[in-house]
């Protein structure tokens, strides 16, 4: 045994491998579907569809702290008229939480919660992002924006150890409601696990008043039964990769938006569902049993692209805008209208509609009646 | 109350073959180690196509360090212990951080837990002191790459779960050590105890060497991460390059122990 006292020289190399890193990143760009190359040749081609081109131009003036809310919840529209400087705190976590009755899973999540806490920001900020990632965590985790124009959408900036913490600032450049998941390898595996949230970046005139907002995220899960009794499930593998949930629901779990946590509204409000798909596989058929869509901003940008629309396609790792009046007392159902995963897996929600009856709207007029909701 | 149940649920979690002969043999788990053969195994990131790589025979510890044992390092190094080292060297914030003193590492049972939150200069430093190396990567891949009856289980489907379903679901804290079934090899509790260090745990960074297909970081955040790997199927080698690609040789991470070999 040696009895020097160690003198640790031997340094790793680092200074080389980032110098390899920027090299390899540019060669890839194409490869990796995570960065936004220049298409500018291709724009000035004859008939080329024009591009917006939002600039992070606008002056920011003062600092505030994101308010971050757990699903259903949204936070408040923004009213300010000028950009400014938002700080957002999320922490990555590893924890056992029901995802059914008599099921406990392993989730991995952004802020404790599955869907991630919804951010809320406007068209112009400065956005300057913290990720913290839990002692107790057994893996880094990072955070890849939709809503961010830069490498990884912010993964290549957000590698984060357990224990660590990572900052980065992107302008919030283009309006929309965006998808966010952790990207460490393998991704399919920390997206399975419950790695997704949404933010949305508010248009600067800010959207139409409603009287209800509410986060609503769908994901399916691939769950594996513990070895012990009792012991939480963990993903499976097969199954993940054969595309084959056990699970598939709206905010986290079988059952997260009904009975007492079914979303309320009153009759004669106006209703906006901001709906994403965290996949990691399917693609949903977004329907609202008992309902019309009156406007659809499509995959989540900032126009209504459609009016007086049933179902909507949602896709994974996608978004959608919904909204709609309700009119008339009762439940209406959100469901994912690919049915079997509504009736079998789960893929079902409530909003319950109270006031005063509307037969004018609605009336059964023969035949057995349903039992009242 | 909590302690003797937590006691209890580590007793029933891990397989504890053999772990009464080396406690009446008076042997610390961590001074033994196992000879493993020279062979070859198929690293994650290469080319298909590609030889596979072969791996001298060494020597592995057949367990890994616990607080114990690193106590007693600490004792006769006193640059290596928690209020005394260099930042430079380890990150303050994690290193022994679930320790209560400088020279408290708990009791009996903590102590004979797996010491985690350590270096890679605090680990190769113990090593060092222990007359010992960090495994390379390339031997840590190839010693964990066999289950109990096979050399190269790393593409059965089982054994993929199983490794899956170790990682997310560890004991905390960690078990007293012995703890965790042998290996084909021997060696215990590779798996599903505390990840661990590895000399060269940076190399993935820069395993090109002019062949265009090598890992790079990029690789381990997208989609893209199994652009270049030999088994995309291989999520729990993903999980290992994953973490070693965010590894500096200063971060001290409460998940993150040492195994020597020699
Ligand atoms: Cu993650």
């Amino acid at each position: 045994m040696p009895t020097a006292a160690p003198r640790p020289v031997s340094l790793p190399p680092l200074a080389a491998a980032a110098a390899l890193a920027a090299g390899a990143i540019l060669a890839s760009a194409t490869l990796t579907g995570c960065s936004i190359g220049s298409a500018e040749a291709a724009e000035r081609a004859e008939g080329a569809v024009p591009r917006l081109r939002p600039t992070p131009a606008d002056a920011i003036v003062g600092e505030e702290r994101a308010v971050l809310t757990a699903a259903p919840n949204v936070p408040p529209p923004i009213t300010r008229a000028h950009a400014t400087k938002v700080i957002v705190e999320l922490e990555t976590t590893e924890e056992v939480k029901r995802l059914a009755d008599g099921v406990s899973y392993t989730f991995w999540t952004f802020g404790g919660e599955v869907p991630g806490k919804f951010i809320r920001v406007r068209e112009g900020d400065q956005v300057e992002f913290h990720l913290k990632n839990h002692a107790h965590s057994t893996v880094p985790h990072n955070i890849d924006l939709h809503a961010v124009t830069g490498p990884g959408g912010g993964a290549a900036a957000t590698l984060t150890l357990p224990g660590g913490e990572s900052v980065f600032t992107f302008a919030a450049m283009n309006p929309g409601l965006y998808v966010y998941h952790c990207a460490v390898s393998p991704v399919p595996m920390h997206i399975a696990n419950g790695m997704y949230g949404m933010i949305l970046v508010e248009p600067k005139g800010g959207l139409p008043k409603v009287d209800r907002e509410f986060y609503v995220m769908q994901s399916e899960f691939y769950a594996k039964p513990g070895a012990a009794a009792g012991a939480p499930h963990t993903l499976d593998m097969e199954r993940g990769a054969a595309e084959q949930p056990t699970h598939v629901v709206f905010n986290g779990s079988v059952g997260a938006l009904t009975g007492d946590r079914a979303l309320q509204a009153k009759v004669g409000e106006r209703v906006r569902l901001f709906v994403g798909n965290g996949g990691p596989n399917l693609v949903s058929s977004f329907h609202v049993i008992g309902e019309v869509f009156d406007h659809v901003y499509g995959e989540g940008g900032t126009m209504v692209t459609q009016k007086n629309v049933q179902t909507t396609l949602i896709p994974a790792g996608g978004s959608g805008i919904v909204e709609f009046g309700v009119e008339k007392p009762g439940t209406l159902v959100l469901v994912d209208h690919s049915i079997f995963r509504a009736f079998n897996k789960g893929a079902l929600a409530m909003l319950n509609v109270t006031g005063e009856d509307a037969p004018r709207v609605y009336a059964q007029n023969k035949g057995l009646p349903m039992a009242a909701h | 109350m909590r302690r003797l149940a937590a006691v209890l649920a580590l007793l029933a979690l891990a397989p504890r073959a053999g772990a009464a002969a080396d406690d009446a043999a008076g042997r610390r788990p961590g001074a033994e180690m196992v000879r493993l053969p020279a062979g070859t195994y198929r690293p994650l990131y290469g080319r298909p196509g590609d030889a596979p790589t072969a791996v001298a025979a060494f020597r592995l510890d057949r367990d890994a360090a616990t607080r114990g044992e690193f106590l007693a390092f600490v004792r006769e190094r006193p640059e290596w212990r928690r209020g005394a080292v260099r930042p430079l060297f380890a990150d303050r914030r994690g290193y022994l951080a679930d320790w209560a003193g400088d020279l408290d590492a708990g009791d009996a049972t903590d102590r004979r837990r797996p010491v985690t939150g350590v270096s890679w200069f605090a680990a190769k430093a113990y090593c060092a002191w222990r007359g010992k190396r960090l495994p390379t990567v390339h031997e840590w891949e190839y010693a964990a790459a066999a289950s109990a009856t096979r050399r190269d289980a790393g593409r059965e489907p089982w054994f993929v779960q199983d490794l899956l379903t170790r990682y997310t679901t560890r004991p905390r804290p960690l078990p007293a050590l012995p703890a965790g079934a042998g290996n084909l090899y021997g060696v215990r509790g590779l798996h599903g105890l505390a990840w661990e260090w590895t000399a060269d745990f940076n190399s993935v960074l820069v395993s090109d060497d002019s062949r265009g297909v090598g890992a790079r970081d990029h690789d381990l955040f997208c989609a893209s991460a199994a652009v270049g790997a030999t088994d995309p199927g291989n999520y729990p080698a993903f999980l290992r390059y994953a973490l070693r690609a965010g590894l500096t040789g200063r971060a001290a991470v409460e998940t993150l122990g040492v195994r020597c070999a020699a």
